[in-house]
């Protein structure tokens, strides 16, 4: 092997390697969710098109639309303050205090749909009527998930105004913002609204649950759009450049940091953080986790939420590397391999296991695949290895032993 | 007071072991067998036979092909698209090359073939459980329909990569002049390919699905379907108490496999007429592993009805919403409104009742026992 030939092959290694990070992204939030409640989440998919969509429908809306949202925030944020007003100042056996014991739990959430829908109608003047149904879903997802609590639900909306009404000139880190709230408003809203009622079902059950859920969210995000791909650009030229010899893509890179920045973070939160220790409880032991009083309804909000932040940052990498269009949410099944070689519960395994996929894929479909067997093998070719390796290994390279008793 | 079991003493094992104990079903499944075979014909409907009734059939045989695998046998397989595929270009290869076969023959052949391709993936089983081998079938899946787009033999060479079903009559060519079976072509008739009256693809749809459907039923009652079912509940508890855990997970990815393999063929010689990849794709297979969980997992009538609500619900979301959205909504946009009412359908229903379709069943019978007294 000539040095042209061993420069080529690091070249396809390199570039398989990469790539391979960019599955890892959205195998992250798989294994973050299944670690902790064991729902095998296959809506993750549709989480980053979701995440991807709505930054980019988010960079493309008018600054009325800003307006709007953050002087409705501002109402909002208002009367949750007024009701909280209402409930400490009420007096035994009134009728105030008869009429909000009622109705104020409700409140919010009415008030939520009803200026939602207000807005809805100013929106594009009722050009596009699906995009104000969606971003009226939307708002309404997130804003019945975080009032749930009304001090949060203040906070949330004043951010929100601050962001929507101040922040004029800069419209990425603007949409960034909204979009993040967003993505984790609806990962919560999925946990809370649809996975929480079916708490102890059977696995399977769970998971045909998220598929219905891909379906929705597919359904909502692509209503939007039609079936063009949209430039998603954060600013990271795709140049390759020039390493003794060997060219690398700038983006996948830049791609890799992220997913390495990604990743440490996740494992100072888990490892020395308060709830990330619980987190770790919860995923050892739900029962023991829950006795010992650690609360899992947070921790599985804090978890989905974890997982939105994550499907976000996947949906803008793929979505500046492949354009914003349907295809992105096809990409997950790029990362079932990956955690089923890596282990289902393992973190670095998510890693691990995109690594070893990437390098795989590109080197078997540009040295044999195309040559010998006609191209197209990248479809299969991770699943045949991770069949391999689950032979071997039937819990993943890094899951935890899988141990039966009678 | 309308399905009441009392007074119906049974006085021998035959009676005991029968696989409808009670006049009450064994009546109601004839009364249902004999308007499925007689009316659809007779109403001459093109539109009842083809895209309703024929594609119901097709998809609930194969759901009650992944229904013994998943449901019985407790292995969640997503390769039902690869298997149907199998039994799909297997048969069409069939008819192409051996014509001499008769058309039942060739279902069962391709039935056998992919249920040799079943057997192979389902080898990882024996080590790998739970979701982890419900991905590596996805191998499988992938894997196959990449052989067929790629190696133009199974197609014949078609350049779209299209496998139309050839024209065939039931007994296959040896009724054909001078041959053989000469004498049997008074009573031969075309079963597939443009010039098969929709009412004989019908009736071969029903009847073939009819017969595996009580195979499947017997299948399940006796020694195999416990053993599965065995399996299913505990491997281990099963293994110690003598069960074979190799055999009886290979035979269930073997016999599951079988019967995918011949809907596959059903749904290229009498329902669409023709099948590329793209009919057996991922969608395929959870469409079907949906239609078993919305049925009822371990239920034989149950893949039938949640085939049924599958296979008519787009057809009813489409009436609706177009009769609703007239002019107002473009086409786009229905196809995601129905994407989410879809999606949205199948949440609710596992909420509501996951335990599927055959589970309301048994509640609608025992409401029925007692209806119109209170007890």
């Amino acid at each position: 092997m000539d040095l042209v030939d061993f420069l080529f092959f690091v070249e396809v290694l390199v570039g398989g390697l990469l790539s391979g990070i960019m599955y890892s992204l959205v195998a992250l939030g798989l294994v973050l969710i299944f670690k902790a409640s064991s729902i095998f989440n296959f809506a993750q998919g549709a989480l980053v098109l979701f995440g991807a969509l709505t930054f980019v429908l988010l960079t493309e809306v008018a600054g009325d639309f800003w307006m709007w949202t953050g002087w409705l925030a501002i109402v909002l944020a208002g009367a949750a303050a007024l009701i909280m007003a209402l409930q400490k100042l009420n007096v035994d056996g009134s009728a105030v205090k008869q009429f909000s014991d009622k109705y104020l739990p409700r409140m919010p959430i009415f008030i939520a749909a009803f200026v939602v829908i207000v807005l809805a109608l100013f929106i594009d003047g009722g050009q596009n009527m699906w995009r104000a149904v969606f971003v009226t879903m939307l708002l309404f997802l997130m804003l019945t998930t975080a009032v749930q609590s009304p001090k949060w639900a203040i906070g949330v909306l004043l951010g929100l105004a601050v962001i929507a009404l101040i922040t004029d000139g800069a419209v990425t880190y603007r949409a960034f913002a909204v979009t993040l709230a967003v993505v984790i408003g609806l990962a919560m809203a999925i946990e809370r609204i649809v996975l929480r009622p079916m708490v102890n079902q059977e696995p399977i059950i769970l998971f045909m649950a998220t598929i219905g859920l891909n379906y929705v969210i597919e359904g909502v995000a692509q209503g939007v759009w039609d079936a063009d791909v949209h430039a998603l650009d954060i600013g990271i030229p795709d140049i390759p450049f020039d390493f003794y010899g060997v060219y690398f893509s700038q983006f996948d890179l830049f791609a890799g940091l992220i997913a390495a920045a990604l990743v440490t973070a996740l494992a100072i939160f888990f490892q020395k953080t308060r709830v990330g220790r619980a987190l770790r409880a919860v995923a050892d032991d739900h029962q023991a986790a829950l006795s010992v009083g650690i609360p899992l309804k947070n921790i599985w909000a804090v978890v989905w939420a974890a997982a939105g932040i994550v499907a976000l940052v996947a949906g803008l990498m793929w979505g500046s590397k492949l354009g914003v269009q349907f295809s992105i949410s096809l990409l997950a099944f790029k990362a079932l391999p990956v955690i089923i070689i890596g282990g289902f519960t393992s973190i670095p395994g998510a890693i691990i296991g995109g690594l070893i996929v990437g390098a795989t894929e590109k080197l078997f479909e540009v040295f044999v695949g195309i040559p010998f067997l006609g191209g197209g093998t990248e479809n299969w070719t991770p699943y045949m290895l991770g069949m391999f390796f689950l032979m071997f290994r039937p819990q993943g390279l890094f899951g935890e032993k899988i141990i039966e008793r009678v | 007071m309308f399905y009441r079991e009392v007074g119906q003493y049974k006085s021998s094992y035959p009676a005991d072991q029968a696989i409808f104990p009670l006049s009450n079903d064994r009546i109601g499944v004839m009364i249902i067998l004999l308007i499925a075979f007689i009316w659809p014909p007779l109403s001459g409907s093109q539109y009842l036979m083809g895209p309703i009734l024929t594609q119901l059939l097709v998809f609930g045989l194969a759901a009650l092909g992944l229904n013994l695998l998943t449901g019985y046998a407790g292995q969640v397989s997503l390769g039902t698209g690869g298997f149907m595929a199998v039994g799909a270009f297997g048969c069409y290869n069939l008819v192409l090359r051996l014509p001499e076969i008769p058309i039942v023959i060739d279902f069962i052949l391709a039935g056998l073939m992919a249920a040799a391709v079943g057997v192979l993936f389902g080898i990882p089983s024996l080590r790998i459980k739970g979701f982890y081998l419900a991905v590596a079938t996805l191998a499988s899946q992938f894997f196959l329909l990449w052989i067929f787009d790629h190696v133009g033999w199974f197609t014949n060479y078609d350049p779209a990569g299209v496998a139309s079903a050839p024209t065939q009559t039931f007994f296959g060519a040896l009724t054909g002049e001078g041959r053989a079976l000469e004498f049997l072509a008074p009573i031969d008739v075309i079963v597939s390919g443009p010039n098969a009256t929709p009412e004989t693809k019908y009736v071969l749809t029903l009847a073939v699905v009819v017969v595996l459907a009580l195979l499947a039923k017997n299948l399940v009652r006796g020694m195999t379907g416990r053993a599965w079912m065995a399996i299913r509940d505990f491997d281990i508890a099963a293994e110690i108490i003598g069960i074979r855990p190799l055999r009886t997970k290979l035979l269930a990815f073997a016999i599951s496999s079988f019967y995918c393999g011949v809907a596959g063929a059903l749904y290229v010689f009498t329902y669409v007429g023709n099948a590329d990849t793209e009919a057996f794709d991922l969608i395929r297979s959870f469409t079907i592993l949906f239609m078993i969980i919305i049925g009822g997992l371990g239920s034989v009538m149950g893949s039938f009805l949640g085939a049924a609500f599958i296979v008519l619900l787009p057809p009813f979301l489409n009436i609706v919403a177009s009769n609703l959205g007239e002019g107002t909504l473009s086409g786009a946009a229905l196809a995601n409104l129905e994407l989410i009412v879809y999606g949205g359908t199948i949440v609710f229903f596992l909420a509501v009742e996951p335990l599927g379709f055959a589970r309301m069943w048994q509640i609608v019978k025992e409401k029925l026992r007692q209806w119109p007294f209170p007890y």
